[in-house]
């Protein structure tokens, strides 16, 4: 009886497939969409966890302020020095290498070109910490860093922008009032998921910046690369007192500053993308449940145009759950295929938006499965009313049906 | 739901017996009575043709007859079976095991194929795609559309989509075929070759064929004549010959 039904349902849904399709509209948009949504914020919190792993592992930041972040409270924090990450080199082992960094945003003069971006004061640290490698030329020599000479290593977009394919290394760049030689170039890490562009960057040594570009001692941010296999939640909290020691906080005290390793960066960032998914996925779902009701709809018209079709069915000995399981599995079999359609045209969508977005593609089998499972079970529930007012049909009135 | 199919019956039991069967439609003031207590014996083998006009019950007792209805009082009973005291669903299976029906508007599915219109009660007994096809093909085959099986129904004239409505209704090998005005849409010509069809099927196969009718002409076909007024039976006469 079951497979009977099948054949007759699916014999209702060729014949009149024009009909079909429209009906199963709602349901392809909907499976569609919602997957559409999450594959791609699924790609998107990939793609910012990369990102935080290209900044490099076992990556410790030190900032002035409570947190990180919006609300972010400077007022009473005040900036490192050059002498706390020499400090925290002298009494914290298992270290890699400690970074100050200073920043500034300014124009740059190549010949007839310029170019804003920021500059980066540091020392040869930096690379280490940023996980940078040079493409060409050298780093900074200590005579360089002690003396402040005007040098700097360039990132790929600013060697695009003002040099073009020309080899920059040897070559000076106008920094405001000052030429500065460019010694290195940096291997290109790529766009960020912020928006942000990482090879656009110019690196200095520290004291050049300050002397020249800023005009203060201060260093905003301290980078702490912790060596491998290494304890960092120790060498957090090592690194923490230190620093209440040197900015000399009362134990009653809250901190005027905030350490954070790369693992609470990355959950901080992905936390974000994955309730933006979610939140895309809910609405997206709202549009399948109303690609539900249009199969209702289409299915209740359906049994009032069939109603003499029921009739003749009725009249040749079909049983009422005969009737009632038939339309009952149109319904389903609608909503089935339009999941399918569905999840063909969500696999397309989210290829050709990853690449475009430039994050990755990820299939996520859960929410493709779950999708379809839904709107199985979509059918069901809005089909099982129509299919019971068919079933209902008294055989006579039925036949006479117009 | 096996005292629905259950066999043999003995030779001696009426296909058809009304006892007094009466049908109310409504309640109270409103109330209308569509048979007012019909008594009617029909054999196995007979050929019947049911006259009279419109609202004189003649629909109201094919219906009954035809199991899509039950009575409101009095005994109808199909094959010693009481069918009064059946439910929907065991009157469905009567009529799936028993009963043919041929329409007025023929009544076939819009879009599909004739083959798959006569197989239609094939399927809904569970017979296997084979089975189905073979049992199909010998009924058109046996209304002369043999050739015709991919056809849908607005691919065929009106005679013809009748025609596959027979086939449809007797490839069941029914006891009892019900044909209400089955030539009421066709002209004389097509009308006269539908009716040699019955009575072919009615002669060759033994089937038991009950057919209401507004034409005089087309009840000369049948071998007895029922005719209602005022939800009676009024007059009940054998034709002295048939064509």
């Amino acid at each position: 009886m079951f497979w009977s039904s099948v054949l007759l349902a699916l014999r209702a849904i060729r014949r009149n497939l024009l009909r079909s399709f429209l009906t199963i509209l709602g349901i392809v948009i909907g499976v569609g969409a919602v997957i559409t949504m999450v594959t791609l914020g699924n790609g998107a919190t990939q793609a910012v966890s990369e990102q935080i792993a290209s900044l490099g592992s076992n990556l410790v930041i030190i900032r002035p302020g409570k947190r990180l972040g919006p609300g972010r409270d400077e007022a009473g924090s005040p900036n490192f020095k050059a002498a706390d990450a020499d400090a925290i080199v002298a009494q914290i082992s298992a270290l890699n290498a400690v970074a100050p960094v200073a920043s500034k945003s300014v124009t740059v003069v190549y010949t007839a070109k310029n170019w804003s971006t920021t500059i980066t004061g540091s020392t040869d640290a930096y690379f280490t910490t940023g996980n940078w490698r040079l493409a060409a030329g050298r780093l900074f020599t200590d005579a360089e860093q002690r003396a402040g000479k005007a040098v700097c290593v360039i990132g790929a977009t600013v060697r695009k922008e003002l040099f073009g394919e020309q080899m920059p290394v040897g070559d000076q760049l106008r920094i405001k009032n000052f030429a500065c030689e460019v010694i290195g170039l940096l291997q290109s890490k790529g766009q960020s998921t912020m928006g942000m562009d990482q090879d656009d960057t110019i690196v200095m040594p520290l004291r050049t910046l300050q002397r020249r570009l800023t005009g203060t001692q201060d260093v905003n941010t301290l980078m702490v690369s912790v060596q491998d296999g290494a304890n960092t939640d120790r060498i957090m909290a090592d690194l923490r007192l230190l620093m209440r020691e040197r900015r000399k906080i009362a134990a009653n005290e809250d901190d005027n500053f905030s350490i954070l390793d790369t693992r609470q960066i990355a959950d901080a960032m992905t936390g974000t993308t994955k309730v933006l998914t979610m939140l895309l996925g809910a609405v997206a779902a709202v549009s399948l449940l109303v690609g539900g009701i249009g199969i209702m709809n289409i299915m209740l018209v359906s049994v009032t145009e069939r109603t003499r079709e029921i009739g003749i069915r009725l009249a040749i000995g079909a049983l009422e759950r005969e009737v009632l399981l038939q339309f009952l599995i149109e319904a389903v079999a609608l909503a089935a295929l339009g999941g399918i359609v569905g999840i063909t045209l969500a696999t397309l969508a989210s290829m050709a938006l990853a690449a475009l977005m430039q994050v990755p593609y990820v299939f996520d089998p859960s929410i493709n499965l779950l999708s379809f499972l839904f709107s199985a079970a979509i059918g069901v529930i809005f089909g099982y009313f129509p299919a019971r007012r068919a079933a209902q049909l008294d055989p006579i009135e039925a036949l006479r049906h117009e | 739901m096996n005292t629905v199919t259950a066999d043999p019956v003995a030779d001696d039991v009426p296909l058809i017996e009304f006892c007094d069967v009466t049908k109310t439609y409504g309640q109270g003031e409103a109330a209308f009575q569509a048979l007012r207590g019909v008594d009617l014996r029909i054999d196995v083998g007979d050929f019947v043709a049911v006259m009279g006009p419109s609202g004189s019950g003649k629909s109201t007792a094919m219906n009954i007859l035809g199991c899509l209805d039950s009575p409101s009082s009095g005994a109808y009973r199909f094959r010693g079976v009481h069918v009064e005291r059946l439910s929907r669903n065991q009157r469905a299976l009567l009529r799936r095991h028993y009963l043919g029906f041929v329409f007025q508007g023929f009544n076939l599915l819009a879009r599909t194929s004739a083959l798959e219109n006569v197989e239609l009660p094939l399927l809904y007994r569970g017979e296997a795609r084979a089975v189905r096809h073979a049992k199909a093909r010998e009924a058109l085959a046996a209304v002369g559309l043999d050739r015709w099986e991919k056809h849908t129904p607005a691919e065929l004239s009106g005679g013809q989509q009748q025609r596959v409505a027979i086939a449809r209704a007797i490839v069941t090998h029914p006891t009892l075929l019900l044909a209400d005005e089955p030539t009421g849409n066709l002209d004389s010509q097509r009308s006269h070759e539908i009716m040699e069809l019955l009575v072919d099927l009615n002669r060759k196969r033994g089937i038991t064929v009950l057919m209401v009718t507004h034409e005089p002409d087309m009840a000369q076909y049948a071998q007895r004549v029922v005719h209602f007024v005022d939800g009676r039976v009024a007059t009940d006469r054998r034709n002295e010959e048939r064509h």
